[in-house]
């Protein structure tokens, strides 16, 4: 399983649980005397969260590098490359960043719709082969992006398939699936069967049921498993590297230009993308923490 | 499976039906599709791994044949990337548990009072996730290059000899693989401790158990799903990474590990039999390390 693939899950864990008001809250007892454990604890949290956040302020910081070609030393500050990103090279990291949006978007679609699938039919219904099943949707987790990738490309070399934007999206939405179904399967068993008994017994048809009471109820399972999926296509670069021919993605063009100097508009990219990300997070949980506290306390 | 640590939402009992027309129709397009672009790509592997060199043929050039003894050849030339591959990979997870237990016990207990302050630390965990790794990993390259502050001080303190390098060395690699996947221990281990029920770490206490045997009789084996899930969820990616260990990241010429040769197999040099065998001899060898290490943690139901 790759590592950003994996980065996901966590991800999609995380907004999943976002529905979920907390159910208990189990308060650490207070003791009379203050420990050791009470001020060293707090004290390693922050470094550890200095020493994660390190690489990321640094690329941010150095997004406003006045460099000239390589972005390695610092000369000085300007808001250029941030208001000129695409003018460096002819357009190339912006080209590479429009390939990743579009293969993030359609692998996005295909995944979502075939993995959700799969989830509702784990949980609700019963059917023969179920173990080799499971086993076919763990799998492409628990193996290593190198070996998905190459996989993939002598599949693509022994029939002949030329490497495009195509092949990169068929290689995301593969190894998207699993996410997918992960993160949607908790949702539909979260889901009561009786909700959808009352749809039918006030006499909706099986799709009117479905579109009504199901979907709606499983949204935020679906729109959990879509930034997912996305997050996990925009950032890959192993499985990309194998499958892509001579297109770009935005990673692979951090990799390529690696050896000669990032210039600071990659960098540029990233922050804008991680602000973006980080806004959108920090919203969600606050909301979701503030929500539970409300129900909380009406409850 | 690994990943039910993450779920949270508590299940409703359902009566799964019979219709096993409509199941078919929901499961066939997703399982056609991981058939055809998962299972079959490994089968392809395992004949690309077999093949031999085409008569007269040029380079990248092979015919399907049973040339086993390709096996032989990558592990003879390339036992040293094999082996640093899983010695690597086995010491980023280590480091990276030591780092995150104490990270996640503070996030997952100490905090609990805190809804909005968890909140907030749990994005701060994941915030790594939404800027390129290749990035971080330049980012770590350059402020841990040899004209960098934190090298030039370190040499400057005499804690570092003049000559020495950072970048470029087997601890740098591990340095960078442990970096890269501590949210993937963190959060796995932050699931499990944050449903901790602390009147057992009380009990312990209460029968005269001193705070380090409560921790280690107590804390560890209750919260061993999440470091299980962690180590796994860590040590899979870090064998196959190839990025961490390249040239032009924090690797050097010494330091490359499967995830290079395989790489440089395929796409530079070529040699489609190699690198599937590699590919083959690492899957084959995580799948078997897992399993052993799940069945030794005693917790099967984690797969």
């Amino acid at each position: 399983m790759s590592g950003e693939a994996q980065a996901g899950a966590v991800l999609g864990g995380l907004v999943e649980s976002e529905q979920q008001p907390q159910q208990r809250v189990l308060r650490t007892p207070r003791r009379g005397r203050v420990g050791l454990g009470d001020w060293l604890l707090p004290v390693y949290t922050v470094i550890a969260f200095v020493f994660l956040l390190i690489p990321i302020a640094y690329t941010f910081v150095f997004s406003f590098n006045d460099s000239v070609k390589s972005n390695i030393a610092w000369r000085g500050f300007t808001f250029d490359k941030w208001l000129n990103v695409c003018n460096v090279e002819g357009g190339a990291v912006c080209e590479a960043f429009g390939n990743s949006v579009v293969v993030g978007l359609a692998a996005t679609v295909l995944a979502t719709t075939l993995g959700t699938m799969i989830a509702i039919a784990l949980v609700r219904y019963r059917f023969r082969a179920r173990g080799a099943i499971s086993l076919l949707l763990f799998l492409p987790m628990a193996t290593p992006e190198v070996v998905l990738g190459a996989g993939l490309a002598a599949q693509f070399l022994a029939v002949g398939v030329a490497k495009d934007m195509t092949t990169i999206i068929i290689a995301h939405t593969m190894f998207c699936i699993s996410f997918v179904v992960v993160t949607v399967k908790a949702r539909v068993a979260s889901l009561d069967p009786a909700l959808e008994e009352a749809g039918r017994d006030l006499y909706g048809s099986p799709a009117q049921v479905f579109w009504r009471v199901t979907f709606p109820l499983l949204l935020p399972g679906i729109v959990a498993a879509a930034l997912l999926s996305f997050a996990l296509s925009f950032d890959d670069f192993i499985i990309t590297n194998f499958n892509s021919g001579s297109v770009s993605t935005f990673p692979k063009y951090v990799y390529i230009s690696a050896s000669r100097g990032i210039p600071a508009e990659a960098n540029v990219i990233a922050s804008a993308v991680f602000l973006f990300a980080l806004v959108l997070l920090i919203v969600a949980q606050v909301s979701r923490t503030a929500r539970a506290k409300r129900l909380a306390r009406i409850g | 499976m690994a990943f039910a640590a993450f779920q949270t939402a508590e299940a409703v009992p359902q009566a799964p039906k019979r219709h096993s027309r409509i199941a078919l129709l929901l499961l066939l397009p997703g399982i056609a599709y991981l058939m055809l672009f998962f299972l079959a790509p490994l089968v392809s592997l395992l004949l690309t791994s077999l093949q031999a060199p085409r008569e007269f043929g040029d380079i990248g050039q092979f015919d399907y044949a049973f040339n086993w003894q390709n096996y032989v050849t990558v592990v003879q030339s390339y036992l040293p990337h094999i082996m640093r591959s899983f010695g690597y990979a086995l010491a980023a997870t280590v480091l990276a548990l030591l780092f995150s237990y104490p990270l996640a016990y503070f996030i997952g207990v100490k905090a609990r009072r805190w809804p909005m302050l968890q909140a907030l630390m749990l994005v701060l965990v994941i915030a790594p996730f939404f800027i390129s790794f290749l990035l971080r990993t330049l980012a770590w390259k350059q402020i841990l290059s040899d004209e960098s502050f934190v090298i030039t001080s370190l040499k400057a303190l005499s804690l570092m000899a003049p000559d020495a390098h950072f970048t470029g060395t087997p601890f740098a690699v591990i340095f960078g693989l442990t970096y890269n996947f501590i949210p993937f221990m963190t959060l796995p281990l932050y699931t499990t401790l944050e449903r901790l029920d602390l009147r057992y770490l009380e009990a312990g206490g209460d029968l005269y158990a001193g705070p380090f045997t409560v921790f280690r009789k107590v804390t560890v084996p209750l919260s061993m799903p999440g470091i299980v899930a962690g180590t796994l969820l860590t040590f899979i990616p870090a064998a196959g990474d190839y990025v961490n260990a390249s040239r032009d990241f924090l690797g050097g010429t010494d330091t490359q590990m499967m995830g290079n040769v395989i790489e440089a197999n395929f796409l530079v040099l070529l040699n489609y039999p190699a690198a599937a065998a590699l590919s083959i001899i690492l899957m084959a060898a995580i799948l078997v390390l897992v399993g052993l290490y799940v069945k030794r943690a005693g917790t099967e139901d984690l797969l």
